[in-house]
């Protein structure tokens, strides 16, 4: 059998100082598959996607144990660049966070931090970036003017398009869609079943229809464990825990 | 009741007034002593006059504002690259410890009295450029010589006394950029320092530019440390080691001492010096105004 | 970490000189550092300078005597004292005002024209420099009003010098006091003043105390406006229109003068004994308000 794991997690467990976020998680993420990560507010779903390009390193007090193998290399491991691991796995906020520059300039960031100078490739990766987004119709003509000057939906999209141009193999998405406005909505979520056939995406969500509608793979989170991982039509249809059950007819709070 | 507390307002917005008022006061009475002077001698004259020889009623003000200017830029060259530094290293690199230390630290170096930069410019930098710079710089141009009274002198202390000025605003420039910048430009694999130079300095221009045209009225209008270092000389400078004499070093030297003339000429000193002031804190304004909006 | 290849051509993207950056990183890392350690050295050594040379000098006599001969000999008595009288009657005119000015900027004002220009005009005296409140202060209070070189003219031009830094932390910390006080205040039947002086005021001491405490900073290290407007006179002050010197102008006329380097740095030292007090005290309210807060 082909191994189709992207990320291995095992025994996975963070600590923001006293408190403990994430309890003995372990998953596999599959290759170009979509796989959603639900639960209530504080279930450390959100805490989790950070551990897997390694955002946590930024809050003072992070502790974390376990592994993490992308690969079957572990990023936290000693061997692992912290910048490398950042450029193959690229990260979509939940509020759009544009830089204040053009449009041009915030695609074309990654590849020149990458040493990409010469004008012609950063052109044709921001025209394939902006296309991979969806956005290049309604910006190929005011490129040079500021990204802060697109309405919310296409801000996110742009960081998308920004993420895509450094050609990430995973894309982390922490509700993408949260900002946005429903038509908006449906946009991101149609994109994100064209970029699966190139990309390995994991989406936190709020929203279960969201995660019913775009994922292969769902995740459920209480209290910093992962309660159970399944095909999504299997979660949705005939959850095996009682407490998954709970929690996707509403029944819980 | 309602009377007693329409006072109350009244007698407050009087004491809310009275700052407003003293600018204006201030500006009409500078202005009222040294406009005669800039009229019966010329405008043009007066600022473009290379010697000022109050003695002979001889008022060009020149040797003076090439000096205030020549000291101020030398205080800028220093000062603001240091500045800008130790603003990323208290905003993104230093741990909470040591900014804990560097804070309070900055914040003294703004409370140190002027007297004292200056006493400290005479007694310890005016000697270290007289025997030990001047040696080095003679290697290379053997004609330079110094009494280490100089530009140079003038503008390394003035350099420290703006840094506090610099960093604190710049510090909080840089603070203000949005977490959710400096994040995403991390999550594109982009390093710390890259997101410094590339993401956070660029977002913090305005109050970055802010800073400086602050710290360089600053040194415009400095006075004691000045006039106890550069040597107060009235002659445009030729080299960054000669004397010169400032705007306001003249006015506080000279005042004690001047004629009924001479000080309407020391007035009109005071209205360059003033405007100057007036054009570099609009321009401070109207670009901190711009970040608020931005 | 190894990367996977992917269905479109593999641009260079990831080969990027990685050695080379890092380098040029840490260099630029290394200068920060040295920026940063260089800005504490300087405060370090003008402060320890002046303190290691100065400290030897003093003495319970250096506190009690009499300057002679010009501040050659003896001690800074009557320097003391009108170091202290000048502070205490700048402080009493400005403290006032500036609370009044605060209060009616943070309840009253309503956002017009009038108080724009208000706000300009008060961060516009914030800018001015002492030489400029120098030169008001000797043609407006010591000629124009006939108060001559005295404590009451130095006093006025101080006051109005410290005037925006008394707003400006009054202001900020009125602006802390929730409005839930003030309904609650309200509700109960008082009137808005009563409100102000029963319930908003309490709340904002700690902001006051902190203006206060840096308005004395610079009341004690301003030295240019009070030279032309207090004069130097060496005697005891014995009314608000005796002229008098205070301890920065002492310094500057002993450095200027050469009279004697020993006085020169013990007096210099007291100042800066001074500065940092009123820092650490300033440092201290404020941490404690913030506690409070929390």
């Amino acid at each position: 059998m082909v191994n189709n794991t992207k990320i291995k997690v095992r025994n996975l467990n963070l600590f923001y100082g006293e408190h403990q976020a994430l309890i003995d998680v372990n998953m596999d993420i599959m290759k170009n598959k979509v796989t959603a990560l639900i639960g209530p507010s504080g279930c450390g779903k959100s805490t989790f996607l950070r551990t897997l390009n390694r955002m946590n390193d930024l809050i003072d007090g992070v502790k974390i144990k376990g592994d993490v193998l992308l690969d079957d290399v572990d990023i936290y491991g000693n061997e692992s660049d912290l910048i490398n691991l950042r450029k193959n796995v690229g990260m979509v906020f939940q509020k759009p966070n544009p830089f204040p520059k053009t449009i041009y300039e915030n695609v074309a960031y990654g590849p020149k931090i990458h040493g990409i100078k010469k004008k012609s490739e950063l052109d044709e990766i921001v025209e394939k970036s902006l296309k991979g987004a969806a956005l290049w119709d309604e910006v190929k003509d005011r490129l040079d003017k500021p990204a802060l000057g697109l309405s919310g939906g296409q801000q996110q999209r742009l960081c998308i398009a920004r993420c895509l141009a450094v050609e990430p193999d995973v894309i982390l998405m922490d509700e993408p869609t949260s900002a946005l406005d429903p038509i908006s909505t449906v946009k991101v979520e149609n994109l994100l079943d064209e970029l699966k056939a190139k990309y390995t995406i994991v989406i936190v969500t709020h929203n279960m229809q969201q995660a019913g509608r775009v994922s292969d793979y769902t995740s459920f989170f209480l209290n910093g464990k992962i309660i159970e991982t399944d095909l999504t039509e299997n979660i949705f249809s005939n959850p095996r825990d009682k407490r998954t059950e709970d929690y996707i007819t509403g029944r819980f709070s | 009741m309602k009377i007693h507390e329409k006072i109350i307002e009244t007698i407050l917005f009087i004491c809310a007034a009275i700052a407003t008022l003293s600018v204006l006061l201030i500006t009409v009475f500078i202005f009222k002593e040294g406009l005669p002077v800039l009229k019966s001698y010329g405008v043009f004259n007066f600022i473009f006059g290379k010697t000022w020889s109050p003695t002979n009623e001889q008022f060009g003000a020149l040797p003076m504002i090439m000096g205030s200017i020549s000291v101020t830029l030398g205080a800028l060259v220093i000062g603001v690259p240091m500045g800008i530094a130790c603003a990323i290293f208290l905003a993104e690199i230093a741990p909470k410890s040591v900014v804990k230390i560097f804070k309070p630290a900055v914040e003294l170096l703004a409370g140190i009295p002027s007297v004292v930069y200056g006493f400290f410019g005479l007694a310890v930098v005016v000697p270290i450029i007289r025997t030990n710079i001047l040696p080095i710089i003679q290697k290379f141009n053997p004609d330079a010589n110094t009494s280490g009274y100089s530009i140079l002198g003038g503008a390394i202390i003035l350099a420290v006394m703006i840094l506090p000025t610099i960093v604190n605003i710049s510090e909080n420039a840089i603070k203000a950029v949005p977490f959710e910048y400096k994040q995403g430009s991390l999550a594109l694999g982009a390093s710390h320092f890259e997101t410094i130079t590339k993401v956070i300095i660029p977002a913090a221009k305005s109050g970055i530019i802010t800073s400086i045209v602050l710290g360089m009225g600053r040194a415009v209008g400095e006075t004691m440390a000045v006039i106890l270092i550069t040597g107060n000389m009235p002659k445009v400078p030729g080299s960054v080691l000669d004397s010169v004499a400032t705007l306001t070093g003249t006015i506080a030297m000279e005042m004690g001492y001047a004629g009924p003339m001479h000080q309407r000429a020391l007035f009109a000193t005071g209205i360059i010096l003033f405007v100057f002031i007036m054009m570099l804190n609009i321009i401070a304004s109207t670009t901190l105004k711009r970040v608020g909006r931005g | 970490m190894h990367v996977v290849g992917k269905l479109s051509v593999k641009k260079p993207i990831f080969n990027r000189p990685k050695k080379k950056t890092n380098i040029k990183e840490k260099i630029a890392y290394i200068c920060i550092y040295a920026v940063a350690l260089i800005t504490m050295l300087a405060l370090i050594s003008i402060i320890g300078y002046v303190l290691l040379n100065g400290i030897q000098h003093i003495n319970l006599e250096f506190f009690t005597q009499e300057p002679r001969s010009m501040g050659r000999k003896g001690g800074i008595f009557s320097i003391i004292v009108g170091t202290i009288y000048l502070t205490i009657v700048s402080i009493a005119i400005a403290t006032p005002i500036g609370i009044g000015a605060a209060i009616y900027l943070t309840e009253y004002a309503k956002e017009n024209k009038l108080i724009k220009i208000i706000r300009f005009g008060t961060e516009t005296l914030a800018g001015i420099p002492s030489i400029i409140f120098g030169l008001f202060g000797f043609v407006f209070f010591v000629i124009f009003l006939g108060f001559r070189w005295s404590i009451l003219s130095g006093g006025l031009t101080l006051a109005i010098m410290i005037l925006p830094t008394l707003i400006r932390t009054t202001e900020e910390s009125i602006k802390t006091v929730p409005n839930s006080l003030r309904e609650g205040s309200l509700a109960l039947g008082a009137t808005k003043w009563q409100t102000i002086v029963k319930v908003v005021l309490p709340s904002s001491i700690p902001g006051i105390l902190t203006g206060l405490i840096l308005g004395i900073g610079r009341a004690i290290g301003e030295t240019a406006a009070i030279m032309l407007t207090a004069g130097s006179s060496l005697g005891i002050p014995e009314s608000i229109m005796d002229p008098t010197r205070t301890m920065s102008v002492h310094v500057y006329l002993l450095a200027s003068e050469g009279l004697s380097k020993e006085k020169t740095f013990a007096t210099a030292s007291v100042l800066i004994i001074f500065v940092l007090i009123i820092n650490l005290s300033a440092n201290m309210v404020a941490n404690k308000y913030i506690k409070k807060l929390i």
